[in-house]
């Protein structure tokens, strides 16, 4: 069985055309749980090169001339559908949209009609985005395209968790032994799953805060997994950190019992500027977005100096140009035509 | 063909009684696709299973005379298990009122149940407990508090913390498991307590019985042998070591059962309660699912492992490494289960078994319509070679397992 995730199998990598720098054989990205510190590095070694092309006059490389991208968003998004887009497109990649919405229960469609569909469309790549957590394991089974998770339910979104750490490194350096501290809804974030399993092959530590009651129980009651902490009181969280990630608090939480009210939650785990002013001298603080201003962050701190906000969404682009491209170029990434 | 018992020891095989199945799924009516009175019937015979319960989650539910009458007219042919049935607790098993226990026990239910679909109202339930010991047939309770599983489809533990699966707590059992408890204590009705899954559960029916009361339970064969790593792809039986070789993908959904797959913690305490005789039987909890219901999103799935033919040998696995003595696990697949039906092991119903047999699961030779496990593919040690009903042989394993015996 190969690095991937096993039981995950079907055609040779696409990539096999280019050789690669560093060894980077994935077939998919569905979570990245289980790759090594090398891999992580190659995909931030290759981001950098992205940004490079992103600051052109001109955004646009040949290498994935030739190959079709497929955005296949099965729950809302913007910002991600859009960011995949601009990234595949810089990349001189045909880009199609299937959108779907609701449960396959609801609506008729099952997902597995639809990968039938995604497979006669016969795509290079299908970017996916799903509610139901494991979603682009199914597809990735049964599609011989490579399979990229844009988000899967509470479960990942790997490719915020390596924006995200690009960003960091780019601000603080070498993430080896630096603390970060992810702050608000952890059951339900894949964001914050993605975070923890993209920061700690790099080095750095993780302190989750937030309410109780949206904490996996489990990491609560202490089986961590090695290298994070649980810290209920945000200010201790804080004191020394050298970075925080805010998470965005869906507001039906307090509606199903989670929270007593939002106004509390703002008061007990809002990032304030007061608050931030505990971390070291100038760490950064980040939020994938959309923001709620005044629950989980105040906007006097969206928008200060030490928020990275912004620039993790243009980092987003190149760090999927860079996936993109080690999952599917036809062409090195310096060649001009 | 007349069952000649020296032939089969002669070749090194296990005679042993038939066993006797307090909880399997049958489909019939409603849900053919996944399973029939037939289909299951024979399945349940290439597991050794020679009696076996069918719940009434069925469509329509078994909640009427009428209906055991007309279900126990059904499934009389020789090649296939002995069916009772257990009809609902309540009308249409929606937990609002009681169905006509006294005249389902005349026509001939063995038990009670609203299996999957727990009554959650407690007055009801204490109801349904004092009719039921009326008719003197006993209440087989899916122990499960509802408001605490909610939307969960695997074991709240480390597990799905990883996965980002919602879960469901060991409490949203054992609070069931309790309330169940006092109000047996309450009415002296026969409570039986299908398919536990926690230490918790274990140690609140052993403190039961301490105390007497006439409470019983069984585990199923999935859970004496699964983890909830299953669920990310661990292939390993609880006593095997973690292989590589053995990873499947994770979020698959044959994994997915109610109760879950619990922590290996769990499964330890239920083999400490089989050893210690808090457990009272083995139940597979067969239930068959057409592929349709499970080739879906891990969360849309339904809930169900088909039990009925690789019971044998997960439980053999379990005495290989001493966790349980052979003497036992076979009083709780026979004696053990008729003691909770209160009814007779039928004398001349037989199970023969190849204890070293090596053997993959696979879907193409089930005889389940369910295919739904995730054991396709695996090896297994053990297996079913003939099962026996009334002194006839009704099933005899191919001839090529046989051979592959004798050649070794």
């Amino acid at each position: 069985m190969s690095s991937s995730k096993p039981g995950v199998g079907g055609a040779e990598p696409l990539r096999k055309e280019v050789a690669g720098r560093r060894p980077w054989n994935r077939r998919h990205v569905l979570d990245t749980d289980d790759w090594s510190r090398e891999e992580i590095e190659t995909v931030l070694d290759q981001t950098r090169a992205m940004r490079e092309i992103l600051q052109r006059p001109i955004r646009r490389a040949p290498p994935l001339r030739g190959r079709t991208v497929i955005l296949f968003f099965a729950e809302a998004s913007t910002r991600t559908r859009v960011s995949f887009e601009l990234a595949a497109k810089a990349l001189s990649a045909d880009v199609t949209n299937i959108t779907a919405s609701g449960s396959s229960v609801e609506k008729g469609e099952s997902l597995y009609d639809t990968v039938r569909t995604l497979q006669a469309l016969g795509g290079d790549v299908v970017v996916m985005r799903h509610a139901s957590s494991g979603a682009p394991y199914f597809v990735a089974e049964r599609t011989d395209a490579a399979v990229i998770n844009a988000g899967d339910g509470w479960h990942a979104h790997p490719t915020q968790g390596l924006l995200d750490a690009y960003t960091l490194r780019d601000a603080v350096g070498d993430l080896e032994g630096k603390r970060v501290a992810i702050v608000g809804d952890v059951l339900h974030s894949r964001v914050a799953r993605s975070d923890i399993n993209t920061l700690l092959p790099l080095g750095a530590r993780v302190t989750l805060s937030g309410p109780p009651t949206l904490i996996p129980s489990a990491w609560r009651c202490g089986q961590l997994p090695p290298g994070v902490t649980y810290e209920p009181d945000l200010d201790r969280a804080l004191d020394g950190a050298d970075a925080v990630i805010a998470l965005r608090l869906q507001r039906e939480r307090q509606e199903t019992g989670l929270l007593p009210s939002l106004r509390e939650y703002a008061r007990v785990w809002g990032l304030t500027a007061e608050r931030v002013g505990r971390m070291r001298p100038g760490a950064p603080v980040m939020h994938p977005g959309p923001m709620n201003e005044g629950i989980e962050i105040d906007a006097a701190v969206a928008h200060g100096t030490r928020s990275l906000i912004e620039t993790q969404v243009t980092n987003g682009v190149a760090v999927r140009m860079a996936l993109l491209y080690l999952l599917a170029a036809t062409v090195p990434l310096e060649e001009r035509v | 063909m007349r069952f000649d018992r020296h032939a089969f020891e002669a070749k090194g095989h296990l005679v042993v009684p038939g066993f006797i199945d307090l909880h399997a799924h049958l489909r019939e009516p409603g849900f053919e696709d996944s399973e029939t009175i037939e289909t299951g019937r024979r399945a349940a015979l290439r597991g050794g299973f020679t009696t076996i319960c069918a719940m009434p989650n069925t469509e329509p539910p078994i909640d009427s005379p009428g209906l055991v009458k007309e279900l126990l007219g059904r499934g009389h042919g020789v090649n296939g298990a002995r069916v009772h049935y257990v009809a609902t607790i309540t009308r249409g098993r929606k937990g609002r009122e009681l169905a006509d226990m006294v005249e389902l026990a005349a026509a001939g239910a063995v038990a009670f149940s609203d299996d999957g679909s727990p009554v959650q109202d407690p007055r009801l339930f204490r109801s349904a407990l004092e009719y039921a010991r009326v008719t003197g047939r006993p209440v087989i309770e899916h122990p499960e508090d509802l408001a605490l599983s909610a939307k969960g489809v695997m074991h709240e533990g480390t597990v799905s913390a990883r996965l980002g699966l919602p879960g469901i707590p060991a409490a949203a059992e054992e609070t069931a498991v309790a309330r169940d408890i006092a109000l047996a204590r309450m009415t002296g009705a026969r409570l039986h307590l299908t398919h536990l899954s926690t230490g918790g559960s274990i140690d609140l029916v052993r403190r039961a019985k301490a105390d007497g009361l006439p409470v019983t339970c069984d585990v199923t064969p999935h859970h004496l042998a699964m983890t909830d790593e299953w669920v990310a792809g661990s292939r390993a039986l609880a006593w095997e070591v973690e292989d590589e070789a053995l990873l499947a993908g994770p979020y698959e959904s044959s994994t997915k059962v109610n109760p879950p797959l619990r922590g290996r913690a769990d499964v330890r305490a239920l083999w400490a309660g089989l050893v210690d005789g808090t457990v009272d039987a083995i139940a597979t909890d067969h239930a068959p699912h057409a592929s349709v219901k499970k080739e879906v999103e891990f969360d849309q799935a339904a809930f169900g492992i088909s039990g009925f033919e690789t019971a044998v040998a997960l439980v053999l696995g379990g005495v290989g490494v001493h966790w349980a003595a052979l003497g036992t696990v076979i009083d709780a697949l026979t004696v053990g289960p008729a003691r909770v039906l209160g009814i007779e092991v039928p004398r001349d119903d037989w199970t023969v078994i190849d204890r070293d047999a090596e053997w993959i699961v696979r879907a193409d030779e089930m005889a389940s319509k369910g295919k739904n496990t995730p054991l396709i593919g695996r090896t297994l040690t053990g297996r079913v070679v003939a099962t026996v009903v009334g002194g006839e042989v009704a099933y005899e394993g191919e001839a090529r397992v046989t051979e592959a015996i004798s050649r070794r």
